[in-house]
């Protein structure tokens, strides 16, 4: 599968565990599932959490969903605002 | 209006956008800073945000709540960055014709925001710091 360059942004725990808030990486996943996979496999830490979601392009966004050079994608940590 | 800032939040501007000549009932969330947690002292908390996505997060649920509602006007703030105890981190207005749906109103929102939106604490306290809700291992200490 082809290898693409992904920028990624991570926040809070998750940006901890992969070093920056911003962090490029290169990967074959096609969707979000893939690259969640890819994520705990590279980050094992990540697998501590309770859960971690992905957001592309600002919106919550299940494991089907196709991801592209140019969207925005973030790891979301269980969230604690209030 | 809604407002991520690392500015200290001016409550009672949150709660005039809020207002309406037409409503009957203005509901204020006032959230603070605790000193304590799961019997520790709490020293300050660390707010981070993604801040596009939290505005989009924070208006779904506005409008969700506007419309089952009926509100008159809201307003939302959230504060981002170092807290100490008593500061206030977040603050919630909205007004409807009677109190019941405004303080429906106002839980939902709460609540939402709390459960969905992409904003993170640190806890930093006495010999250590957390990031609250993070870890499944977190065991809160009740004996």
């Amino acid at each position: 599968m082809t290898e693409r360059k992904l920028k990624l942004k991570a926040f809070g725990i998750a940006r901890e565990i992969l070093g920056s808030r911003e962090v490029e990486i290169i990967s074959s996943a096609q969707r979000v599932g893939d690259l969640r996979d890819g994520l705990l496999k590279a980050y094992p830490k990540l697998q501590g959490l309770k859960s971690f979601m992905i957001a592309v392009n600002q919106a919550y966004a299940a494991e089907d969903i196709l991801i592209t050079e140019t969207d925005e994608i973030a790891l979301i940590p269980p969230v604690s605002g209030g | 209006m809604i407002k991520i800032t690392a500015k200290p939040i001016d409550v009672q501007k949150v709660i005039d956008t809020a207002s309406s000549l037409g409503a009957g009932a203005v509901n204020v969330f006032i959230g603070t800073v605790r000193d304590n947690a799961h019997r520790k002292n709490v020293r300050w908390l660390e707010y981070e945000a993604y801040e596009s996505m939290a505005v989009a997060e924070i208006r779904m649920i506005i409008e969700e709540a506007a419309h089952r509602w009926k509100l008159m006007g809201w307003a939302v703030s959230h504060r981002v960055g170092t807290l100490r105890p008593g500061e206030v981190a977040v603050v919630v207005a909205v007004s409807a014709a009677h109190r019941k749906e405004s303080f429906e109103a106002c839980e939902f929102i709460i609540d939402a925001i709390k459960a969905k939106v992409p904003i993170w604490k640190k806890e930093v306290f006495e010999g250590g710091e957390e990031w609250i809700s993070a870890n499944p291992s977190m065991v809160i200490n009740v004996n």
